[in-house]
């Protein structure tokens, strides 16, 4: 059932959705995707070649890997996945943003927490906990930042015009939730100072809330926000909607209900309880099914409309991620199981697995979700090149499979070097003989990341030229006349 | 392991809140005749460009991408 909540009252003007923060996002999402893979190609180089930066602290590799990580995941992700939420919950409940105001200052504070990263992280500044480094100071400014979006999204969503609820909503919803979570038990620290703190637990107890955390936020960070993209831009831009709506909202408790447990498969062989890593090896094997679900259902909702592949560049971008999303998710659970991970743990083939699901799910369906909503910010409906989104899919899609190729065969080779033992017990290679043996395939690593990056600088290009050729221009809210 | 009695009690209460809200979706109706919400976001914006209100920053783009250029 469809129908206005309130009866239709007569207006002079028509009201406009809120597209302002989803215009600013949207824009501040490219140019930062842009900084972090520069960052990221910087330190693939710096693995190449050591001494790149001539040993300046606050360019040494320790201090800019956190830079790139949050700025990819952060700034980058964070921007497009404001942008698209912003955008989605506005249009499938035919409503402008609640409290617009509220909206803007989760612009403004959002960049500031990503200025501040870039500023502390080169200083040496951090927590030492992967993914949540920054200090204690940024870290309430994004937990009170964090409150007002669920404040704006939840908001926006009580005051709906359309009794459903979008299945692309609750993916949002639920991953603003959750983020809020895992950030305030992560953080909890003691400040000793200004820019020090810390941790408020100790050792393996640490390591096991920021594990909790680490692959929470890969789930409802990196997973669940970015299929709140999937489920609203696909169906859009391929005009058809998602195969099955059903699967969708199955798609959707199930992978809630499951991803919470699934974080212990980062510590196996370490001092976490055996049956603790089991249970978290477990759990990551059970992911594999509603993620697949997920995966068909995106990808089949082009069934019978597969020629859309051949012409639309966007779509190439949508549906590629989904494929990417689905050999990650496939990949993961794999690598949880304690024997595939003796072999690949500590090696270079997480980076590949992390690659693959950084590159080619979270920034191609975001890329697909920007050629199809920046645009529209500028009251057009195309981007100003396509030929350039094209340009920049090849390039990418090339550069990520160099890239997760290179560190498959090294993290494999890095593994079996590293066990390989002697008859009388001793190991055959040294550690420094393995890293000998990786430095072709960080080169071709760093020639995929250059090709990535550059893809991201075409899109750079065609985000300006369709901003230049446009102009910013409210869109009116479609009063919803069938029932 | 004493951080699994905060671990555990707080996985607990999020799944009993994930039950809550999926029952208040069961009985408010948020899943009855699912299919039609899918197609229900397409012809949202077909709705603004019967009503003539900015077509032009409404319309869905009815050929794909494919065939503008530079």
């Amino acid at each position: 059932m469809v129908a206005n909540a309130q009866p239709a009252a007569p207006i002079t003007q028509p009201i406009t959705y809120t597209d302002e923060t989803v215009r600013g996002f949207a824009l501040a999402a490219v140019l930062w995707g842009v900084v972090g893979m520069l960052v990221g190609v910087v330190i693939a180089a710096q693995l190449a070649f050591p001494d790149l930066t001539y040993g300046i602290p606050w360019l040494s590799y320790g201090r800019l890997r956190p830079l790139h990580t949050n700025a990819v995941i952060f700034a980058f992700g964070g921007c497009a996945l404001f942008a698209t939420s912003y955008h989605v919950v506005q249009r499938t409940c035919q409503v402008p943003l609640f409290l617009p105001w509220l909206a803007k200052f989760t612009f403004v504070g959002w960049n500031l927490v990503i200025v501040l990263a870039a500023i502390t992280l080169p200083l040496g500044i951090t927590q030492g906990k992967e993914y949540a480094e920054l200090e204690w100071p940024i870290d309430l400014l994004i937990a009170v930042v964090w409150v007002a979006y669920a404040i704006v999204f939840f908001g926006t969503i009580g005051t709906r015009k359309v009794r459903h609820i979008y299945v692309a909503n609750w993916f949002f919803g639920a991953f603003i939730i959750a983020v809020a979570l895992l950030h305030i038990v992560n953080s909890a620290a003691m400040p000793v100072s200004l820019w020090k703190s810390y941790s408020a637990y100790a050792g393996v107890q640490d390591a096991m809330v920021q594990w909790w955390y680490g692959h929470n936020a890969v789930g409802f960070f990196l997973t669940a926000g970015f299929l709140g993209m999937m489920y609203y831009y696909i169906p859009k831009q391929a005009e058809r909607p998602v195969y099955s709506y059903r699967l969708s909202i199955v798609h959707f408790w199930a992978l809630i209900f499951t991803y919470m447990w699934a974080g212990p498969h980062h510590l196996h062989y370490t001092a976490l309880p055996d049956w603790a890593q089991s249970i978290g090896m477990l759990f990551s094997l059970v992911l594999l099914a509603p993620s697949w679900g997920g995966m068909i259902n995106g990808v089949m909702t082009l069934s019978g409309a597969w020629h859309k592949l051949r012409d639309d560049p966007i779509l190439k971008f949508l549906i590629v991620a989904l494929s990417f999303y689905g050999m990650s998710t496939f990949e993961g659970p794999m690598m949880s199981i304690k024997t595939v991970n003796a072999l690949s743990h500590y090696t270079d083939w997480t980076i590949g697995h992390v690659h693959s699901g950084a590159l080619g799910w979270v920034g191609f369906i975001s890329m697909g979700s920007l050629y199809y909503l920046i645009p529209r910010m500028f009251g057009q409906t195309r981007m100003f090149s396509t030929k350039a989104i094209e340009l920049h899919f090849w390039i990418a899609t090339l550069g990520i499979v160099l890239y997760i190729a290179a560190m498959w065969i090294a993290g494999v080779m890095q593994g079996l070097m590293w066990r390989a033992l002697n008859a009388d017990g001793t190991l055959v290679y040294t550690f420094v003989e393995s890293v000998k043996a990786t430095w072709p395939f960080y080169m071709i690593r760093l020639i995929g990341g250059l090709l990535y990056l550059s893809g991201m600088l075409v899109m750079a290009w065609n985000v300006v030229m369709t901003a230049r050729s446009g102009r910013p221009q409210a869109s009116a809210i479609p009063r919803l006349v069938h029932a | 392991m004493d951080i699994l009695y905060l671990l555990i009690p707080l996985s607990t209460v999020l799944v009993l809140g994930i039950i809550g809200v999926f029952a208040w979706a069961l009985h408010s109706g948020q899943f009855d005749d699912l299919e039609q919400h899918g197609t229900q976001i397409l012809e949202a914006d077909r709705a603004a460009v019967d009503r003539h209100q900015h077509p032009r920053t409404t319309v869905i783009e009815e050929s794909p991408q494919g065939q503008s250029g530079f």
